[in-house]
């Protein structure tokens, strides 16, 4: 039966957009499609408990990490992140004047379709560019700093929920079906694309691994992991998973990995931030 | 932080300031009420039982003794850890005038992870997170009126804590 | 903060409940870097809570305590207001201390 929901739901879910003209490009059926096969694929899972990825479906794992959260891991990069985001470039500006509210709880709203330039803007983008402005060098995407930044950034959004938006703009439409696109693309040895693990087997054991549902996955980023004894951003996790399935990762901040990242954000809109998360 | 000359790590220093416990206050460390000439009674840390490969060797080495299992120790482990890096491992007991609580993980390199003593007006429960090398039990020792329990629960481990 | 201890201490009735988050690597010695070699035992070997000069738990521990180490524990005879010392040493000497109110 849940073979047949799945094929039902993915078939639903293409049959949305069947060419590339941007009339037909849906997001907002889309993510009411997309919502609706989790909720009935889990009904004991509370719709906001998703954004907990493998925690919502495993009691074991749960209470772990419920003990854990008591005093998470993740104190130390919360705290590095609050430092960094507070201190003020060479020219005297801070991270607080490129964003609105001065940064504070603005993490559900990213990432961003940007008219002028075009293209989506992820969190980690907009502080990279925030730097670049303010004649600082960019950061890595994959690194410790960056991690804690966004740390601090969810922690201030923590319990807001995910507000993406794809506005009427053809630009803006096709960048979100990329990212869809991208995201039922198998790819790597393994074959897998990111809906394999997470939309077909959400809850079981890939080796190791619980997978986590794709509903909610990106709203406790960025994460610390005891994989990685450390907290990484989204951009690690995205190489990573791609590493992962033997695949050739893209650059940190590529397109399609924004892109990837407005679909994924989007569909879980409603959903609340409960970053930034703890993961094995 | 500061950082003392390295060949003075902890065991040397409480060696070089005397064993009375006057001389150790200054460190905070008093006797505790077992007299047993052992690791485990002395204010040293207990470095050779921290070292020890097998599980009978590393109780003997801080305790002297061998523990009988007591079904009033609740030993709280997942059972399948997450990751085996962090292990949330946890216990609490009704046994009365507890003196020390310690950690034995068969499987490990060094089978001892950590020993704690339960000064009188603490109670006798503690939690940690431990690094579990691979699938194995664990064992809480609980020194109990001079005398020593254990209760013991195995964790299954699929991604090692010690690099594995 | 310059200190590395992390501390909640909290009176429930007769007893303070405390939890410490300390942020030190904990290498057991059994990890090797990107290079091949293996990155030497750092981790804290014993550690110590003082309430009124007098020591109310002590920890000693080996290479298995994890990462940014965690514990908890309890004890009677405290008010809030009262001062909590935590001290640790580790393998190589080094040692951070700090005091906290409890609540």
């Amino acid at each position: 039966m849940r073979f047949w929901l799945t094929i039902l739901a993915v078939a639903a879910l293409s049959m949305a957009h069947p060419t590339h003209a941007a009339d037909s490009i849906d997001p907002a059926a889309d993510a009411r499609a997309f919502r609706n096969y989790f909720v009935e694929k889990f009904p004991n899972v509370k719709l906001d408990d998703f954004a907990n990825g493998p925690y919502s479906l495993n009691e074991d794992m749960r209470r772990q990490w419920e003990g854990k959260e008591q005093f998470p891991p993740y104190e130390f990069s919360l705290e590095a992140g609050k430092e960094l985001f507070a201190k003020p470039f060479a020219n005297g500006k801070h991270y607080a004047d490129c964003f609105a509210e001065q940064g504070i709880g603005v993490r559900q709203n990213y990432p961003q379709f940007d008219g002028k330039s075009g293209q989506v803007i992820t969190l980690e983008l907009a502080l990279n560019q925030c730097r670049e402005t303010n004649g600082e060098k960019a950061i890595s995407y994959t690194g410790d700093d960056m991690a804690a930044l966004t740390a601090y950034m969810a922690f201030t959004s923590r319990g807001k929920p995910f507000d993406i938006k794809v506005p009427d703009d053809p630009r803006a439409l096709e960048a979100y079906e990329n990212g869809k696109r991208y995201f039922y693309t198998r790819r790597g040895q393994l074959n897998f694309s990111c809906a394999t693990c997470h939309v077909q087997n959400p809850g079981e054991r890939l080796r190791a691994e619980v997978l986590a549902p794709a509903l909610g996955i990106l709203n406790a980023l960025p994460i610390y992991r005891s994989e990685w004894g450390g907290m990484g951003t989204t951009s690690r996790r995205f190489v990573s998973c791609n590493s992962q399935v033997r695949g050739v990762p893209l650059e940190p901040q590529a397109e399609e990995y924004r892109d990837l990242e407005y679909f994924l954000s989007y569909v879980s809109n409603g959903l609340p931030i409960s970053g930034p998360g703890s993961r094995p | 932080m500061t950082a003392p000359d390295d060949s003075f790590p902890v065991t040397r220093r409480l060696v070089l300031r005397g064993a009375g416990s006057v001389a150790l206050a200054g460190l905070g460390i008093v006797s505790f009420r077992a007299t047993p000439a052992f690791a485990a009674a002395n204010d040293k840390y207990p470095e050779g039982a921290f070292k020890q490969k097998d599980s009978k060797e590393a109780i003997k080495q801080l305790y002297g003794r061998t523990a009988e299992p007591s079904d009033k120790i609740k030993l709280d482990a997942p059972e399948i850890a997450e990751n085996g890096a962090v292990v949330p491992i946890s216990v609490s007991t009704s046994l009365a005038d507890v003196s020390s609580i310690a950690f034995v993980v068969p499987e490990n390199p060094n089978v001892l992870a950590a020993y704690y003593k339960i000064p009188q007006g603490t109670l006798p429960n503690v939690a940690n997170r431990l690094k579990m090398a691979k699938t194995s039990t664990v064992t809480v020792i609980v020194e109990s009126g001079g005398k020593l329990f254990s209760a013991t629960k195995e964790v299954k481990v699929t991604v090692g804590g010690c690099g594995g | 903060m310059a200190s590395s201890i992390r501390v909640r201490a909290i009176v429930n009735g007769e007893t303070t409940e405390v939890q410490t988050l300390i942020q030190h690597p904990m290498d057991s010695g059994f990890i090797k870097d990107d290079k091949g070699e293996f990155i030497p035992a750092h981790f804290i070997q014993e550690l110590t809570f003082e309430h009124n000069g007098r020591p109310v738990f002590v920890a000693d521990w080996g290479t298995a305590v994890s990462k940014d180490p965690y514990v908890k524990f309890a004890f009677k005879g405290a008010n809030k207001g009262d001062d909590l010392k935590v001290s640790w040493i580790d393998n190589k000497g080094e040692t951070d201390t700090a005091t906290f109110k409890i609540q």
